[in-house]
């Protein structure tokens, strides 16, 4: 079975910047912005994206919704 | 590979529902109340019966769920969404009736709609979020708050003589003749996030076949309330209220499947 490869998109602009993604994220993938979006929290993003399984965790513990997964077998 | 490569609609895994409206929610960062909200639609959306829900608001910090859940939706006074519920689904015993309310709006004020409503067994779905606080109004002390437990109007924590014991409301319908799907569960982590969606669809599911009441809590955080940022309230969730709310299912198919009397003590 090949590796799996993923990536997410946050809505960057609807991103509360709680952390929970970070915390529960198993590849260790997501870390916080150092730049601010509107509201002026720390947005989610991705730190190193090479890491990504697309394991949907980030996505499902959101309280916001605001990150979409996406997975490919590579 | 490159990102732009893995990023294309037919990899999609996951994303937010399409029963969420757009509306920004109201709710502190971290808070468990969105992703309950997004379990619902999401089990709404699977179960294709967004046209014959309808969902019951209460008062609380989820007051303005109707303004997120892009279904049919009422308000009820503070507390008596169990006995709105009840009118609404005997109009209707062929729609899908939830209430969706805080432990100061259903163990305190409603604790007699609530209790009444499990006894007579209808037909309806209570969704039950459990923070050990009055979130909305300031933190203030709730029947469920811990003892020991600091609150805006116990400053030096709960005394159990004068303040008496904490309220576990879900351990007493699970012994109402009338429940027949009784489970506590949490959403902090993605494990667990699983097993409530779970809940939320057998919940409806026990709904669609009449068998009576069914009764999620929910045992959530309230990190702007304890004071804590988000991840340290998960933590002292996972330390302080899952030993006095131990999470798992009491009453599947109207049978009790725990020792309940163990956690009322």
């Amino acid at each position: 079975m090949g590796k799996m490869r993923g990536a997410i998109v946050v809505d960057n602009e609807r991103c509360k910047g709680c952390e929970v993604c970070m915390v529960n994220c198993p590849a260790d993938t997501i870390a916080m912005a150092s730049e601010v979006n509107g509201k002026g929290y720390h947005y989610a993003y991705m730190e190193k994206p090479e890491t990504c399984t697309g394991c949907a965790n980030c996505s499902i513990v959101c309280p916001d919704g605001v990150i979409t997964v996406y997975r490919v077998k590579a | 590979m490159d990102i732009k490569e893995i990023i294309k609609p037919e990899n999609l895994v996951h994303q937010r529902t399409s029963l969420m409206t757009d509306a920004t929610l109201s709710y502190c960062p971290g808070c468990g109340h969105g992703t309950v909200h997004h379990l619902v639609m999401e089990v709404v959306e699977e179960m294709e019966i967004q046209e014959q829900t309808i969902g019951i608001a209460p008062v609380g910090c989820s007051v303005l769920a109707y303004d997120f859940m892009d279904i049919d939706m009422s308000q009820a006074a503070h507390g008596r969404a169990p006995a709105v519920a009840t009118g609404i689904k005997r109009l209707w015993p062929d729609k899908f009736v939830f209430t969706y309310q805080g432990d100061g709006d259903l163990a305190a004020i409603g604790t007699a709609e609530t209790i009444h409503a499990c006894n007579r067994g209808e037909d309806i779905t209570i969704i039950f979020i459990n923070n050990g606080i009055y979130g909305m109004t300031g933190g203030q002390m709730a029947p469920t708050t811990l003892e020991g437990m600091k609150s805006s109007t116990s400053p030096y924590g709960r005394d159990l003589q004068s303040m008496g014991h904490p309220l576990k409301i879900t351990e007493l319908v699970a012994q109402l003749p009338g429940t027949n799907f009784v489970t506590r569960q949490a959403v902090h982590k993605p494990g667990n996030v699983r097993k409530t969606k779970k809940a939320i669809r057998k919940a409806f599911e026990v709904q669609r076949e009449k068998k009576g009441m069914s009764f999620i809590e929910i045992v959530s955080n309230c990190n702007s309330g304890w004071k804590m940022s988000p991840n340290e309230s998960n933590v002292w969730m996972e330390e302080h209220m899952f030993p006095s709310y131990p999470l798992g299912d009491m009453k599947v198919d109207g049978k009790i499947v725990k020792d309940l009397m163990k956690d009322l003590v």
